[in-house]
């Protein structure tokens, strides 16, 4: 019988600790606890602890597996280690009396490396790092894989993904969580759920960390949201140390009785972590003996998640940042182009201060390599901002990469009635999990009707339950259409709108396109958007910075007891007064921008909303290179001077160059790109194994100031990548920054190879284990000993050229 | 304090806030003014963010001129060696204070560059302090040696290798990275000698 099957009929015993055990048995302090699996009388030892667990009743065993991988062990020995962990739990089940079913699992325990970005595995690498243990636990006759004690949502998808796609089996995921009941890296148990359901998974849950009532709280979590089988093994309370040996808090009837209460709850499978023994499993057996089976429910919940935190649609509107994308937006279209992805990242984050729930991520653009860039940029927001993603594109190859390296549940922008767009989403949706916008067009083109709409849903609807994939899991777009080109495009999408609702269905859409070719489109908008939220609207794909479609929300919300208090509404309107007063005064400040150094006053003070808003003005009489020249400028040097003589420092050279780039943004809006001059091309750098790149932003920041062209490789760049750049842009110039004396080698191996292969390309050195002595040593051209050196000896190099 | 042998995991309040620290580590002096506002804005929004986490265990050690040997470990370091002379026993430790700090630094290095250098000094200050703590909870129950860190001196930062095979990073969160540097980025490990006498 299939552990899945049993399952649904059975509460299942889990197993109880392994590494505690062994190390009271000697296991000694940083030794390899998967090594004793070859030898042949400690792996007695193993094989007994396995037994005792079947003896307790355990109905599913962990191998000794834990930490077998190819980071700990050469590949001839892993595959020994698995293939003789999983023997021994074999023989030890053969060896065991009880008539309970008994199965064997592969235990994935983490890699004991953090994933990219705050890491450095990559994700591809931790899967494939899984894989390869998976296909060895397939080959050694595990029945079941059990992924655990991850204390990291990407790793955890790594782990799962390598083995929904290496194995058959049934895979468990267990997660760790700390006392504030979300794992390291922030993720929250609904997250969790939301993933590691829509991938597939049979079972989930979590282990060790804490005693079982400490974890309690996260188990109801997990009870509340899964609709699939959740396992608990918690450890035996906290460890102290009773004569230097290691001893848990909880005895087996107390601990019995967490865990029971945790399947008295509904949880379907129990074992134990840390600290437990087969003792406890057979506390646990008699205390869960006589419980009826809860069922579990399907909770058919819309959910997408972060790596953070979930966001369910249904309950209260969602709102979809869409500044992300390059349609109609000139600089943003620039922004791609010149691979300016601080500026991207920057749209992301307003959006997010401006209350955007999600982000949708749309940065196609016919020259560019769109699945290389949706994945960097997805990569780079994740990073920078917790809001879950809505990845939107219609390149099929780019939006499985990017679902693929997703950290948490996409949203997915889109499918449509399209045979060919079903063929190509769904089977993504089933691997990757996640919920789809699903837009009412197909073959034919949008149907003028409400009517014709619907049936396109309902087609969808159908194709999707036939590849698995409930109605939950879509959220219906019925399209808002120019009014201005069809007076009744908007009644025809609000009744859309409405029956979707009625039919219980969720529902978005474009707001905006709705008032595309008529004055004061915001007026229009918000109007509109509150007509559809009236009709049931789920989620809208919106401006977030309009400040009308922001009142209507807050607004829609306080009038429909979705506000409790009115608290989201009263902070709305405290944010909106000070913007309008700010607007109203800011004639006020004019006079002072037409005498002309208020701009560098504003700079060197470092003023960063002012600077824009004064260049802006000054634009009105000025020539855009008259303002560079004779204000920010000026105003970098007066506050560079300073830095030098040590009558300003770091914080306020950084202040005034922030401020001169929001100057130079404006200007950069106002002047195409070819028509603003400029300096020569800096390659700026941190080196390879190097992760500090405080001082290399810096530099650059200030570079991009006095108007060099540079282009950021950012940290732990390998010297090749380096020496590319460097060549493809033919520049003069190459920046290498390196903090750690560990990073030096690398540097010195960049500055050779740039030497050897770009020979007019003069290489600068910095950071702070450098000194001149050194960069002499390693060859460099020139030593800074801060960023404002470095912005004089690009200076000189660009006037040389 | 009691110290164990075996992986310890302690959780700290936040200690007290060095301001004229923090400047010192963002380069900087308080003007009374800009400098000064940015700072306490950025206390505002990463203070709640901070963890203060410990993660310990005692160790018998061995110490001759060339190094230090512990638990069947051997670290050739004149100076820990001089560092941890007469002691018998040692603490291995690291410290963090937690990644949530990194994702904000992250994000200022993109959109605020000021507030991300204050930041970076704020998360330096802070787990220095936390170290701080550290040893004084220590040092009320034992003589200890000022703390030696992995990368100082002749303590190769190789060193780190062994520190993660003795403790059990994952348990506050803090994991190596090939370039032996460490993430979260504000963490530390470090040895502490205890003098005979005390604890027991």
């Amino acid at each position: 019988m299939k552990i899945t099957d049993y399952m649904r009929e059975h509460l299942l015993l889990l197993d109880g600790g392994m590494g505690t055990l062994l190390q009271a048995a000697g296991l000694r302090p940083g030794e390899a606890p998967e090594r004793w699996n070859l030898d042949a009388q400690r792996s007695a030892l193993i094989r007994e602890i396995h037994r005792q667990y079947f003896e307790a009743g355990s109905h599913l065993v962990n191998a000794n597996t834990f930490g077998a991988n190819r980071l700990h062990y050469t590949i001839e020995e892993l595959e020994a280690i698995v293939a003789a962990g999983l023997a021994l739990a074999k023989t030890a089940r053969d060896a065991a009396a009880g008539t309970q079913p008994k199965w064997i699992a592969l235990d994935l325990g983490p890699t004991g490396k953090l994933l990219k970005p705050y890491g450095d595995l990559a994700f591809d690498d931790a899967v494939s790092i899984f894989a390869e243990v998976v296909r060895l636990g397939v080959r050694y006759g595990a029945d079941c894989i059990f992924i655990e004690t991850m204390n990291d949502s990407l790793e955890t998808k790594a782990a799962l993904l390598a083995a929904k796609e290496n194995s058959d089996l049934p895979v468990f995921v267990s997660n760790a969580y700390g006392a504030d009941g979300k794992l390291m890296t922030g993720a929250s148990p609904a997250a969790m759920v939301a993933m590691l359901e829509g991938m597939g998974a049979d079972a989930i849950g979590l282990n060790c960390s804490l005693g079982p009532e400490a974890l309690l709280p996260v188990v109801k979590s997990y009870l509340e949201h899964a609709s699939i089988p959740v396992l608990f093994k918690p450890n035996a309370g906290l460890p102290t140390e009773i004569d230097g040996k290691p001893f848990y808090t909880l005895q087996p009837a107390a601990f019995a009785a967490g865990v029971a209460e945790a399947a008295r709850l509904g949880a379907r499978a129990v074992g134990g972590c840390c600290g437990t023994t087969p003792a406890y499993i057979q506390a646990v057996a008699e205390a869960v003996a006589d419980l009826p089976l809860l069922p579990i429910r399907k909770k058919n919940e819309t959910v997408i998640s972060s790596y953070t935190h979930a966001v369910t649609f249904g309950k209260t509107p969602v709102l979809i940042g869409e500044r992300i994308n390059p349609t109609g937006k000139k600089r943003f279209k620039e922004a791609l182009r010149t691979h300016d992805l601080d500026y991207i990242l920057g749209e992301g984050l307003r959006q997010q201060a401006n209350g955007a729930q999600v982000l949708d991520v749309n940065v196609g653009l016919p020259e560019i390599d769109e699945p290389a860039l949706l994945c960097e940029v997805m990569q780079e927001l994740q990073a920078v901002s917790d809001l879950p993603l809505q990845i939107d594109t219609g390149d099929a190859v780019a939006m499985e990469r990017a679902l693929r390296r997703y950290n948490g549940c996409p949203l997915i922008n889109s499918v449509n009635g399209k045979a060919e767009s079903m063929a190509a989403i769904f089977p993504l949706m089933q691997k990757y999990g996640g919920v789809a916008i699903a837009l009412t067009l197909d073959e034919n083109g949008i149907p003028a009707t409400a009517d014709g709409r619907i049936a396109i849903a309902e087609n969808i609807m159908a194709a999707a339950a036939q590849n698995g994939i409930p109605r939950h899991r879509l959220i219906f777009d019925p399209l808002a259409m120019a009014v201005s080109a069809d007076p009744t495009a908007a009644e025809t999408a609000l009744e859309a709108v409405r029956r979707l609702h009625a039919m219980g269905c969720l529902t978005s859409m474009g707001v905006s396109n709705i008032s595309f070719g008529l004055p004061a489109r915001d007026a229009i908008n918000g109007v509109f958007f509150a007509c559809a939220l009236e009709r049931g609207l789920s989620a809208a794909i919106m401006n977030p910075d309009s400040a009308e479609m922001m009142k209507t929300y807050h607004a829609f919300r306080a009038l429909h007891g979705m506000d409790a208090d009115f608290g989201d509404y009263i902070a709305f309107a405290q944010r909106l007064q000070p913007a309008q007063t700010a607007q109203s005064a800011s004639p006020a400040g004019a006079p002072a921008a037409e005498s002309g150094s208020a701009l560098q006053d504003v700079i060197c003070k470092g003023l960063r909303e002012q600077a824009g808003a004064l260049t802006k003005q000054l634009l009105e009489t000025r020539p855009p290179l008259e303002i560079v020249n004779a204000q920010i400028i000026p105003a970098l040097d007066r506050v560079g001077v300073g830095y030098e003589k040590k009558q300003l420092y770091l914080p306020q050279l950084l202040m005034s160059a922030e401020a001169a780039k929001s100057a130079f943004e404006v200007i950069k809006a106002a002047v195409p790109a070819e028509a603003r001059g400029g300096k020569c091309a800096v390659v700026i750098a941190t080196v390879r194994g190097d992760i500090h790149d405080i001082g290399k932003n810096i530099v650059r920041l200030l570079l991009e100031n006095y108007g060099f062209t540079v282009t950021d490789l950012g940290k732990d760049v390998t010297p090749e990548a380096i020496r590319d750049a460097v060549i493809a842009r033919h520049a003069p110039l190459a920046a290498l920054s390196a903090l750690m004396t560990t990073t030096v080698p690398a540097m010195a191996e960049t500055v050779r190879l740039l030497h050897e292969e770009a020979p007019w390309c003069k290489v600068m050195v910095g950071g702070a284990v450098l000194t001149q002595d050194y960069a002499d040593r390693i060859g460099a051209d020139f030593y800074s000993p801060d960023a404002m050196g470095a912005v004089r000896y690009a200076e000189q190099i660009n006037e040389t050229l | 304090m009691q110290l164990s042998t075996q992986n310890q995991a302690l959780s700290f309040d936040a200690p007290p806030v060095d301001r004229r620290e923090i400047l010192r580590y963002a380069r900087a002096r308080a003007d009374g003014g800009a400098v000064d506002a940015l700072l306490e804005d950025c206390l505002a929004e990463a203070l709640p963010q901070l963890t203060y986490r410990v993660l310990c265990r005692r160790l018998e050690i061995e110490v001759t001129p060339a190094g230090v040997a512990a638990a069947g470990f051997r670290f050739a370091s004149r100076q820990l060696a001089a560092r941890l002379e007469g002691c018998a026993q040692a603490v291995l430790f690291a410290a963090t204070v937690g990644l949530p700090l990194d994702r904000l630094i992250a994000r200022y290095q993109r959109l605020d560059p000021p507030r991300a250098l204050l930041l970076n000094a704020i998360g330096a200050e802070r787990v220095e302090a936390l170290c701080d703590a550290f040893c004084a909870a220590l040092a009320e129950s034992a003589i200890c040696t000022p703390r030696f860190s992995p990368g100082y001196g002749d303590l190769a930062l190789e060193t780190q290798q062994t520190v993660f095979q003795l403790l059990d990073g994952r348990q506050i969160g803090v994991a190596l990275l090939d370039s032996m540097l460490m993430t979260p980025s504000k963490s530390v490990t470090a040895f502490i000698g205890l003098k005979t006498g005390e604890n027991e």
